[in-house]
């Protein structure tokens, strides 16, 4: 057979692989067998440009129960004879084309790949990203700003209406809108469950003569090729993928979650694998569950149940329709599974078994139209590549920030406002007030907040969670930006009185064939796993999103990072409000001197203030470290009234935020530095802002000093006025409704 | 006592519900699957949240021909209790064991945030724990929540003393600001005409922890167990 480049374009392979395809298996593969080959072979699949670089991520730990890359997701123990299982998943692509089902058939995916694994999924995070949805900034059109709003009311749209119909609450994540994600927004979705120990169940087809089941939706002709879709940019032709996008049935998930979970709790024994259909559909589940086990399987695709007339085999075996699990059953036990699913009035059909000669056969009634083996497909190329910077970011990193003009102590008062005000820093009310984030009732901290806390009944433990990313700083670095991520997740989780325990990440790039793509990537894996191994915070599992381009333009790199943090005792949590007048206000800081203008690279000021993304980030990891530690045992003793990261905006931003939470102002002085613009709104990292009674000063001073961190003093909370020396001076009301009608304004 | 908390498809409120039931109040209390029409050893029954049958066609409308709703029915014809929250409340409606209807929120998005209910009668087997007016913060999460009826059947409802709650600020006054979905005279709960059904948007049992954020919702609980209590001596 010869294949036509436009077929190969199709299914992302390129000719060379397919060389080593017909090389490997000794022949020219069928069309079914291609189809197959392709989708197991995408990056989206098979990682081929990011797993050697994945490797350079610490993976292990006293708490890792399950590693990366061994299950759908990874898993934590956090004691009490309990694991958290989680993991973080893009949905890019299809939010582009179609944002109400991409978002929400994103959500789908990643909450089937917790209670896959056995785990009663809680919790659901968003980390999402998409251009600007004001006018004014450069390089942005109406019409973009027009789509950029469309967009993100669909994504969010699609979140809340899948989540809300699951009746699992969104906690918390992120929204950032910057010019480079115009028509190509990240859709990072985060699903945490809870397993007791020894419930979790593996995705492996184990045992010859078991049988495989697909249960739940009827498979369709929606989202073929949905795996290849997501390796490839984006482009004029994109909107005719719109068939690539699957369309989610939330009730039905619903009945499968609920369905499944007591089938790992009532009939485990009846099983030896649990595996969602993702992408790839049923080709990666059935592959991956046999390849895991080292065995082979059939399946006649005949007996897969269909909601449409005259699909071929290629179509089943590569259709994503949603909501479909693969139960490996033993043999013998296949009426009790079904009665079970039954009871939820949910099909469940036979569709083949497990073998032992390691091939994947694929029967279309009495013909074989697949024979392969099953560790071809799982073992795709890999490729090293040679990653070189864009020059012009060395240019933008040597960017004299000392030769901007400082700004003038009379226009403070207004930038702080306008900061506060822009949607990057605004609260994000508007959004979660659409998500269910109490469902469960175990939502002690939700959104708003550094982190979401959430308890875990029966127990006196809570868990904190929170996802990061700064794509400026990655940009403009990607080791530092990278190291930053992870750091600023933990410092997130910290605020909240949690020890972080271990991350999970989402890494959303450009087309790694470009060097200075490849270089980013490489690096901020780097700098992340520089970061991980400070903080003792492995990875346990995560997601590569590459070709995130629309016309050749890439996304800034983003490394999205979801930390999971424990709470010993719930009653010593914290949050960021300041909770009462007369408390000190102190900044726990580490590293470097703060407020020079260095500070400023890659600030929400320079952007609003100077139309500008330039400057060299940094971090100290081992100072920050040190905040950090501060911090926590400071929580765990007792000591504060609340804890707030200092991240976009500066101090200024960061001060204003406790105070409008609270509904308890502050005056302190000016923050000391060289510059007037730096010391307000610079964003040096491992920064953490405290409030305590004045009486518990010296104890946190005593622990500052005994760790090497800086105690800087900065004022006093109470009344209703925030004021900063003698350069702001603003009515809280003024501060509260500047961050509360940002976003409401901004799409108004 | 015993209370059955119901379970259709795709209700979610479900171990809520129990849980503050069994762990807090220390009560006994089954989940009971839709497809369970016998409620004869039950003396109330809940009816949680959720999206039955995923709110496809109408909210309530599928789940009202569970085979749960005859029990239901019957429940509440032997002066059993019977509290539909959110869901709950949509289905008692659709199945005629409540008047009136839930039309789509006025601001046509979901809402999930706090809201704060006034006390509007004592006189109910879920209220006699309140006092007058008392204020409830309760959360509510639907979409669909805004309460419609005829203007005869209003007159009814103010007439019969069978609006359990109106949204209200939280120092009790009842505003429109402080209506979060358009409902007809800020109605959030109303009671059947034997005052043993009651339906409501927000959700008690969100609110019946402190580490959940506050502990009002108890007193709708207390009330039931107190009334069944009376009912039995």
């Amino acid at each position: 057979m010869t294949v036509s480049d436009r077929l190969l374009q199709q299914i992302a392979l390129s000719r060379d692989e397919y060389q080593l395809a017909v090389q490997r298996l000794g022949r020219a593969p069928t069309e079914v067998e291609l189809g197959m080959i392709g989708a197991l072979w995408s990056e989206h699949c098979g990682y081929k440009n990011s797993k050697p670089l994945l490797s350079l991520f610490p993976s292990t730990g006293e708490r890792v129960a399950t590693r990366a890359g061994e299950e759908n997701a990874g898993a934590v123990n956090i004691g009490d004879g309990l694991l958290v299982a989680f993991k973080i998943e893009s949905h890019n692509h299809p939010s582009a084309i179609e944002p109400y089902q991409g978002a929400a058939t994103g959500v789908g995916g990643i909450v089937r790949d917790i209670f896959a694994m056995g785990a009663r999924p809680i919790a659901v995070l968003d980390s999402l990203r998409f251009g600007p949805i004001t006018n004014g900034n450069d390089g942005v059109t109406v019409e973009d700003v027009a789509r950029n709003k469309h967009l993100f009311r669909g994504v969010v749209a699609g979140i809340g209406g899948y989540g809300n119909c699951l009746g699992l609450p969104t906690v918390g994540g992120e929204t950032v809108f910057d010019a480079p994600y115009t028509a190509n927004p990240l859709v990072n979705a985060m699903c945490v469950g809870v397993a007791r120990q020894g419930q979790l169940v593996k995705a492996r087809a184990d045992g010859a003569g078991n049988l495989l089941m697909v249960v739940g939706a009827d498979t369709g002709r929606d989202g073929i090729h949905g795996a290849t879709f997501a390796s490839v940019e984006l482009d004029e032709s994109s909107e005719e993928r719109r068939p690539a996008v699957q369309v989610g049935n939330p009730f039905l998930e619903k009945l499968l979650m609920e369905a499944c979970l007591e089938l790992v709790e009532r009939g485990r024994e009846w099983i030896t694998g649990l595996q969602d259909l993702g992408a790839a559909g049923l080709t990666s589940a059935a592959v991956e569950c046999a390849a895991k086990a080292g065995t082979g399987i059939i399946i006649d695709i005949r007996q897969v149940p269909r909601r449409e007339q005259g699909m071929t085999p290629y179509e089943v075996m590569l259709s994503e329709s949603q909501e479909r699990m693969l139960v490996i059953v033993k043999r013998g036990q296949e009426d009790k599974v079904k009665a079970l699913f039954d009871r939820y009035d949910l099909h469940a059909a036979i569709i083949g078994e497990v073998t032992d000669d390691g091939l994947v056969r694929i029967h279309d009634g009495d013909t074989e139209v697949a024979c392969l083996p099953a560790a071809l497909l799982t073992d795709p190329p890999l490729y090293r590549r040679d990653g070189t910077p864009a020059p012009a970011i060395a240019a933008l990193q040597r960017y004299d920030l000392e030769s901007l003009p400082d700004i003038a102590p009379e226009a403070a008062g207004d930038m702080l406002l306008a900061l506060l005000r822009a949607p990057n820093i605004a609260s994000k009310r508007w959004i979660w007030r659409q998500y269910d984030h109490q469902v469960l009732t175990n939502t002690v901290v939700g959104p708003g907040h550094d982190a979401a806390v959430l308890r875990i009944k029966g127990t006196r433990r809570a868990i904190a969670v929170a996802t990061d990313c700064n794509g400026r700083l990655c940009y403009l670095d990607p080791f530092a930006g990278g190291a930053i991520a992870v750091a600023e997740a933990a410092r997130n989780v910290v605020c909240s009185g949690a020890e972080p325990l271990a991350i999970t990440n989402c890494l959303n790039f450009g087309n790694p064939e470009k060097p200075e793509v490849y270089y980013q990537l490489e690096q901020a894996i780097r700098g992340m796993a520089a970061a991980c191994d400070t903080f003792g915070t492995p990875v346990v599992s995560g997601n590569v999103s590459l070709y995130n381009e629309t016309l050749g333009t890439a996304v800034y790199p983003t490394p999205v990072v979801g930390m999971l943090g424990l709470i010993e005792d719930v009653d010593q949590r914290c949050d960021a409000a300041f909770r009462s007048g007369g408390d000190t206000v102190v900044l726990l800081s580490g590293g470097p001197a703060p407020a020079a203008a260095a500070t400023l690279a890659g600030s929400e000021y320079l952007s609003l203030a100077h139309a500008l993304t330039a400057g060299q980030p940094a971090i100290d990891l081992t100072a920050e470290a040190a905040v950090q530690r501060v911090t926590l045992a400071a929580i765990r003793a007792g000591l504060l009234s609340s804890a707030h990261d200092c991240a976009a905006g500066g101090l200024a931003v960061a001060l204003a935020e406790c105070a409008a939470w609270g509904g308890n102002g502050f005056a302190g002085a000016l923050p000391a530095g060289e510059r007037l613009d730096a010391a307000l709104f610079g964003e040096a990292q491992s920064r953490i802002v405290v409030s305590l009674p004045p009486a518990r000063l010296p104890e946190l001073r005593r622990l500052a000093v005994t760790h090497g961190v800086t105690l800087t003093e900065l004022g006093v909370t109470g009344g209703d006025r925030f004021c900063l020396g003698d350069v702001v001076d603003l009515a809280l009301a003024a501060v509260a409704q500047a961050l509360e009608l940002g976003l409401p304004e901004a799409l108004a | 006592m015993k209370w059955a908390v119901i379970v259709f498809p795709g209700t979610w409120s479900e171990h809520d519900c129990h849980h503050v039931l069994t762990a807090r109040l220390e009560q006994r209390a089954d989940l009971v699957w839709h497809k369970d029409a016998d409620l004869s050893g039950y003396d109330a029954a809940v009816l949680p949240g959720g999206f039955s049958y995923g709110d496809y066609l109408r909210t309530g409308a599928i789940a009202r021909f569970s085979p749960v709703m005859e029990g239901v029915a019957r429940l509440a014809e032997r002066g059993g209790l019977v509290i539909g929250i959110c869901n709950g409340f949509q289905i008692l409606c659709e199945a005629g064991l409540l008047p009136g209807a839930l039309l789509r929120n006025d601001n046509l998005q979901f809402r999930c945030i706090d809201t704060y209910l006034r006390t509007e009668t004592c006189n109910s087997p879920f209220t006699n724990q309140a006092t007058s007016g008392q204020v409830l913060m309760t959360p509510i999460s639907h979409g669909e929540g805004r309460f419609y009826a005829d203007a005869a059947t209003l007159a009814r409802l103010n007439a019969e003393d069978r609006v359990a709650f109106r949204y209200c600020t939280p120092d009790g006054r009842v505003t429109p600001e402080a209506n979060p979905n358009g409902s007809l005279e800020h109605i959030a709960g109303i009671l059947s005409e034997r005052r043993n059904v009651l339906g409501m948007m927000p959700h008690p049992e969100r609110a019946s922890e402190a580490l959940m954020g506050g502990e009002d919702g108890l007193v709708i609980w207390r009330s039931m167990i107190n009334a069944m209590q009376a009912a039995r001596v």
